[in-house]
């Protein structure tokens, strides 16, 4: 059975297109991942299914139940982590997860007993009576993912759980939601702009570019999907722009893109596009610092899918909060 | 309804509890109160004896002491946004709304956490009052009136207070606004003068101003000669304005949530 079913959703914000007919399938028990430059449209579509926000046409039901038609039966099945934590600073965890669990009518006896283990199974079991203020940032960001919880929802929303995050903070939380997974039969959609965490937490994922998925599957597939091999070349100046376009000529060369001093391309055979690479560029007198190989990653995946745009987009200022008004 | 009212129960609960957390805001949020009365009072207590009276004691600080509940109340109330903007600043009410928490609750909450402080602060002001000599003449109904009539001003304002906050969103407008609202109403009442002593235009003024209802009905449980009819008048005013002003927020909610 699908848990989510996402079909073909549009939402205007003013002039902005956030949404321009997103569509995929989830299935219970699948931990679905959401990857996309800023401004895609990922905390948008999440928006829509956790019924904060209508769209403005399109369809999408969680838990078989539909998103505008009955919100409050998909409000009781899910668990909605915002990208920005909405803990309330001024109360302890505690009574955090105690006033979620009744809005979600969970109570007495039962809802101590869960806040409880909630709070053990988060590692936030010695601050749970401290006021959150007073939290560094993975505990509130796992205080946020409890709140989630609470109620035993049957799929949870994660809106980029580790962002901001330090490295070990993010890869305990890694761990935490791996156990999740396992433990309480969720079905998890999660949006992130980290390859390493779309590959290690999905099952399946989808790359969404302004407002659409532009590619869908499992880590694996999307690998293959792009044939060939990875190669990186390192310039020793800074004329990337010129060494691209040099690059993307070559009929060995399947694509080229750069950023800094950094010129990757995908090519059918690295033993055999390396020469060629190596003499058009000398000839152009643009200088090579080091060349390496590499079976593609997520990261080429999500290059070659979102990499024109990704660029673009960012130089228009769309790293934002996600409130901003305009985007490009 | 009864969902809206246990919901409405756990979000003033977790206001409550937050405040408690720091009970020192209680106590800062009564030297305003204080200072009109302990020194406005002394200072001034001789106005009472200007031709043309109308004050209805020669005790000024019993003429003033109601009217301090009232202002305190009121001045609470055009604040009570701020808490929204801050719910709203740290996103914490786009969690709650992904729960299936009666929306009204969320707004109501405010103005009833709002009022719920008038009240408590009343209570203080009434007691340090009667430590000063006033005496409220109609007896413990007259401080359910006084108190009453504290909680509905502020409900009205707080409504009020909200609406604006949900339509601006920010503090540094709210806070304009409130001040905006404030002064003025609070200058065309009649809670440091007799309504008499003043321009006829401002007594006019005064008629429609729900801060002068809240004062008149508070003042007259504690003066002599109470006119009861007046009293209920003036609270009925303010419940109705109440009611108007709590459909405004909700309506202004509503507009929030297109927003997100
Ligand atoms: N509440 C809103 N009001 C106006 N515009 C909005 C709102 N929310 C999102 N947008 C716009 O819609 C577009 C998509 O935003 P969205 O937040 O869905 O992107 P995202 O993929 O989550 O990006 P990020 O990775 O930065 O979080 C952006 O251009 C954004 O500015
Ligand atoms: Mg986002």
């Amino acid at each position: 059975m699908d848990a989510i079913v996402v079909d073909e959703l549009r939402k205007r914000y003013g002039a902005v297109q956030a949404l321009q007919g997103v569509g995929f399938r989830v299935r219970a028990g699948e931990v679905f991942g959401l990857l996309g430059p800023n401004g895609a449209g990922k905390s948008t579509t999440v928006k829509v299914l956790a019924t904060l926000t209508k769209p403005d046409s399109g369809h999408a039901e969680v838990a078989g139940c539909d998103v505008v038609g009955e919100p409050n039966a998909v409000r009781r099945a899910i668990g909605y982590v915002p990208q920005s934590s909405g803990v309330d600073r001024d109360a302890t965890g505690r009574e955090n997860l105690t006033l979620q669990g009744r809005i979600q009518g969970v109570g007495g006896r039962a809802l101590e007993a869960r806040v409880d283990e909630l709070l053990e199974l988060l590692g936030l079991a010695e601050a749970a009576d401290r006021v959150v203020r007073g939290y560094s940032g993975g505990m509130k960001r796992r205080l946020d993912v409890g709140l989630g919880l609470v109620h035993r929802p049957q799929v949870l929303f994660l809106d980029e759980p580790t962002t901001g995050l330090d490295p070990e903070a993010r890869a305990s939380m890694w761990d935490e939601l791996e156990r999740l997974a396992e433990g309480e039969a969720l079905t998890i959609l999660l949006t992130t702009h980290y390859m390493e965490e779309a590959d290690q937490l999905a099952d399946r994922l989808a790359i969404v570019s302004r407002g659409r998925v532009v590619v869908a599957g499992t880590p694996e597939e999307l690998k293959r999907s792009l044939r060939g091999e990875a190669v990186e070349v390192e310039l020793a100046d800074g004329r990337a722009a010129d060494a691209e376009s040099i690059v993307a000529a070559l009929e060995e060369v399947h694509e080229a893109s750069s950023e800094g001093r950094k010129l990757r391309s995908r090519v059918a055979s690295g033993a055999r596009a390396i020469p060629s690479i190596l003499s058009a560029l000398e000839a152009k007198g643009i200088g090579v610092e080091a060349v390496t190989t590499h079976r593609p990653s997520l990261d080429d995946v999500y290059l070659h899918y979102t990499g024109r745009e990704f660029a673009a987009e960012d130089e228009a200022g769309g790293r934002d909060d996600g409130s901003g008004g305009d985007g490009r | 309804m009864t969902l809206a009212v246990r919901h409405t129960w756990f979000m003033v609960g977790r206001q409550l509890r937050n405040l408690m957390r720091e009970p020192i805001w209680i106590a800062l949020l009564l030297v305003q109160p204080m200072v009109w009365l302990l020194l406005y009072g002394q200072l001034f207590k001789r106005v009472t004896q200007l031709p043309g009276g109308g004050f209805g004691t020669t005790s000024y600080i019993t003429f003033l002491a109601p009217a301090i509940v009232i202002m305190n109340s009121f001045f609470g109330a055009t604040w009570s946004g701020m808490a929204m903007i801050s719910d709203l600043d740290r996103d914490v009410l786009p969690r709650f709304l992904a729960t299936p928490v009666s929306r009204i609750s969320l707004v109501v909450s405010q103005i009833v956490r709002s009022a719920l402080i008038a009240v408590i602060q009343g209570v203080i002001i009434l007691l340090v009052s009667l430590t000063l000599g006033v005496s409220v003449h109609t007896g413990l109904l007259g401080w359910i009136v006084i108190l009453a009539a504290a909680a509905l001003m502020n409900s009205a304002f707080a409504g009020l207070s909200q609406g604006i906050a949900l339509l601006v969103r920010k503090e540094a407008t709210m806070i304009a606004i409130a001040n905006f609202i404030g002064l003025p109403l609070f200058f065309l009442s009649s809670t440091l003068i007799s309504i008499r002593q003043v321009p006829h235009w401002m007594q006019i003024a005064a008629k429609f101003n729900p801060v002068n209802w809240g004062v008149i009905a508070a003042r007259e449980v504690v003066l002599r000669g109470t006119h009861w009819g007046s009293v209920g008048l003036h609270l009925a005013l303010l419940f109705g304005l109440s009611v108007a002003t709590a459909a405004f927020a909700t309506w202004t909610f509503r507009a929030y949530q297109r927003t997100i």
